[in-house]
Parts: C-alpha cells; structure tokens; sequence
C-alpha cells in the first residue's frame, strides 16, 4: 500500500485509539456521578463542576489544536492528532518528533510533503515511547501511595492539610516564577537575544526582543489576578455567587485579550 | 481475596484504572506496529535510538517525579485518566484545583476524589471533542488559529490561567506561599538557564522546597 501521512487508514487507526481515549474519560465521569448520587453529595454542585470544567478547557484546547497544526506541515494530521489527544504536552511532542528526525538526519522541515512510512513510523515509536512512564507508572505505585498518604493523614490531620496546600502552592510558585523568566531583559542585552533551536527546520534560530518584551506575561499576569480580586469582590460583597464558578475561564480570557494590545505595546 | 461486594470505591477506581492504562498503554504502542504492519515497513532502529537517547531520559526523569508530585493533587480517577490524556499541568490539574476551590471541598477526601475526577474526565472529554473538530475543520480554520492577531493571547495564555488560580489558592495560603514564590522569581529572574522550556522541571523543586518550609513554619508553630 502506498503510503501517506494523511492516508485515510492511518485516521481510522488513530479514530480507534482516541475513541479508547474517550470511552475512558466517559468511564471515570460515569462512575464518579453514580458514586456522587450514591453518597447523597449535592447534585446542584456536581452539575456546576462539570459545566465550570468544560468552560474552562475551552480557550487550553484551543492552544492544542493550534500545536495539531503545526505540526501537521511534516507529520500529515492523523499522528499529531493522536499524540496531542493522549499523553503528550504543547511542548513535548514538537521536540519529540525533531529529536527523532534528528536521529534519521534529517528535520521535519525537510520530512513536509515526502515522509516515508518508515521515517513516520520512527518518528511515531520515539514519541510514544519516550512520554509513557506515567501510563504505566500510576497503575505500579497509586494505589500504595495514596494508602500512604492516608495512613499518614490519620497519624497528623493538620499538617496532612498543611502537606496538600504545599503542593498546591509549590506547584503554583513555579509558574509564577516562569512568568518572570524573560524579566532580566529591562537590563540585560544578552538576554534580548535569544538563540533557540527550531523544531521544524533544525536550524538555530537567533531571535531579538525588546527590552520590555519580558513584562509582557507579568502584565498579563497581573491584569488576570486583579480580574479575579474583582470577581472575589463581586462574589463577596455584591453576593453574585454565580461569579463563583466562572471566575476562572473569565479572568483567563480576559488576560489572553489583553496580552494582544500588550505585546503590541512592550513587544 | 477480596471480591466485588467487599471492594471499596476506592478499590474499585486503582482496579478500573488499572485496567484501562495498561489497556491504553498495549493500544498505543500497537499503532506503530499497525502502521509498519499495514504499509510493509520498518523503523530506522538508529533513528530510533538517538531519538530515544535524545528525547527519553528527561521525560522519564520528569514523568517519575510528576507521578509523584500530582498524584495527591489529582486524586486516584484523576491520575489515571490525566497520565493517558496529558497536558496535565496546564490543564488537567488547574482545571481539578478550581473545581475543588469551587466546590469547597478537600482534595483528600472522597468527595474531593469524586469532585477531581468529574472535572479532570469532562475537561478530557472537552479536548479530546474540540481537538477531534479542530481535525474535521482544519482547511477553514487555519487561517483563523494562526491569524498574527491572535497569537499573542494564546501565547500568554500560562500567564493568564496562573494568574487567577495563583491569586485565589496564595491569597488564602499566604504564609506558605512567601518563600516558595520569592525563591522561584530569584531563581527564574537570575539563572539564565530556566527558561519557559524549564517550569516542569522546576515544579517539583517549587513543591518540595514548600514542603520543606511548611515543616519548619509547623513545627514552630507560625502556621
């Protein structure tokens, strides 16, 4: 058979697994409302989990499909759909699949409109493979972990509460931190030129920014958490509870459209 | 052993897991296989290596340390489906925090647990349907999802979601929080070396240094 990256048979392939993929999450949502209704647990807030969720993931997915994109000028759309559907991340699966170009010589660039079956297949084994650990790690050690935890819960309540809000906020402090990484351009000139590899072609690619390019994701940043001060104000003084549950994707939305005149302006 | 009327729910979600990621691991790896099957091909074995020797040790490294990490934030059904479906810390987990912030519940209990895995489960759902039409509508909206226009807001879009959910968990964990967030901005405002490329490695330095400092606020009783 003739290959193509955009033969129909690979999209029934990948159609099969994200259809596996689907009938997961469906499983898990299933099972956790029919455990919900079991133990008498509010419906009424069930219900507001489930719409708060789907809002939220809207503008993410989006981003994902941006990525499908890209990376469909070499790999065709059947593979980057099934690797940004399962597993991978926005940024790994751009640099998994340039590794293993790479690897054969080449780049992806080069791949657009020729690749071999061959070539998709090594590119495909090397992005499977090289993300799966927590496939199959969760399965090994989730069951004792947690067990764990809860034993160790029962030994000292308050600082078990303690231990999750510290991973919360460890979690949270690095992305803080990340927002500020481009920062030391104000003052730095070596900073504003950045040298980074491009995923497609493989050639090193010398950017130059502002001196002010780096506040970019700070203002953004902080316009989203006063949008969220405000929704806190909303909610607790004017008692909008409604604010309550889409307070999140709002102040998203409203920081990714303000970040549009702002890199205009310090970009 | 035990059987089905005895199982917990607990038990019975690590068993269904179970299941389902090692099914979805075997369904994975059999699609190069079908692909080399269906077409009469071979991988480049060499390509192969060096991509694996170039791509799998740091993302194995990271994926062992992000089991470790999110599994008590995710909860049970949440960790299973997050680790086949992805992006997990720019959304599976922003999206379980909120959902367990909203319905004011703790993360460890069952309701927590049953709370975290609905929103993780819609919020894959939500991609897998958005990805599968961006898929189907791909010729007529390219021009729109790469319009220069819209590039800066979704290049942004980490900051945006950070800084609405950091806003609402520091504002409420404040004394935690000063140490954890002075050392990230020194450390991503000075070393060079972090980069965006770099905050899944240092999300577990970020948990574990919060650790550590609550411990000393605990034991001397400043929290």
């Amino acid at each position: 058979m003739q290959f193509s990256a955009n033969h129909p048979i690979l999209f029934v392939l990948v159609g099969i697994i994200i259809a596996a993929v689907l009938g997961q999450s469906i499983y898990f949502l299933v099972k956790s409302v029919r455990r919900a209704k079991a133990t008498n647990m509010d419906m009424t807030k069930i219900k507001k989990t489930i719409v708060t969720a789907a809002i939220f993931t809207i503008a993410p997915a989006v981003a994902i499909v941006i990525t499908v994109l890209s990376l469909s000028q070499s790999l065709g759309i059947a593979l980057p759909w099934l690797r940004l559907s399962v597993v991978g991340s926005l940024s790994y699966e751009a640099i998994a699949a340039a590794n293993a170009a790479s690897g054969m010589g080449t780049t992806l660039a080069d791949l657009a409109g020729s690749i071999s079956a061959s070539q998709y297949l090594t590119i495909s084994v090397v992005m499977t493979i090289s993300i799966m650990v927590g496939i199959w790690l969760v399965p090994v050690i989730a069951k004792k972990y947690q067990s764990g935890l809860m034993s160790f819960e029962n030994k000292d309540k308050k600082w078990s509460d303690i231990l999750q809000n510290s991973l919360f906020i460890g979690m949270i402090s690095a992305f803080v931190g990340f927002v500020f990484c481009d920062v030391n351009r104000l003052w730095s000139e070596s900073a504003r030129v950045v040298e980074s590899k491009d995923n497609l072609t493989g050639e090193i690619v010398e950017k130059i920014f502002s001196s002010t390019s780096g506040l970019i994701p700070v203002v953004v940043m902080a316009v989203s958490a006063i949008c969220m001060c405000l929704c806190g104000v909303l909610i607790n003084k004017l008692k909008w509870k409604w604010v309550n549950d889409y307070a999140l994707p709002i102040c998203m939305i409203i920081g990714m459209a303000v970040a549009i005149p702002v890199t205009a302006w310090l970009g | 052993m035990k059987n089905n009327k005895t199982l917990t729910y607990m038990d019975s979600v690590h068993r269904d897991g179970r299941i389902w990621n090692i099914s979805m691991m075997i369904l994975l790896l059999l699609f190069p296989v079908a692909v080399g099957i269906i077409f009469n091909a071979g991988p480049d074995w060499q390509g192969v290596g060096l991509g694996l020797v170039a791509t799998a040790p740091m993302y194995w490294a990271v994926g062992v340390v992000e089991v470790i990490t999110f599994i008590p934030m995710l909860g049970a059904g949440g960790s299973y489906l997050s680790f086949v479906t992805g992006n997990i810390s720019n959304l599976k987990l922003p999206c379980a925090i909120n959902a367990l912030e909203n319905a004011k519940v703790d993360a460890k209990s069952e309701e927590g647990e049953i709370i975290s895995t609905i929103a993780i489960s819609v919020s894959s759902i939500v991609t897998t349907v958005i990805i599968a039409l961006g898929v189907l509508l791909i010729v007529p909206l390219q021009p729109l999802l790469e319009s220069p226009v819209l590039k800066p807001a979704f290049d942004q879009m980490l900051p945006a979601l950070f800084g609405a959910l950091g806003v609402a968990l520091i504002s409420k964990n404040w004394k935690l929080a000063i140490a954890p967030v002075a050392l990230m901005l020194v450390l991503f405002i000075f070393v060079p070396a972090l980069d965006a490329g770099t905050v899944g490695i240092m999300v577990p330095v970020g948990v574990l240094f919060t650790i550590a400092v609550s411990r000393i606020l605990y034991k001397k009783g400043l929290i």
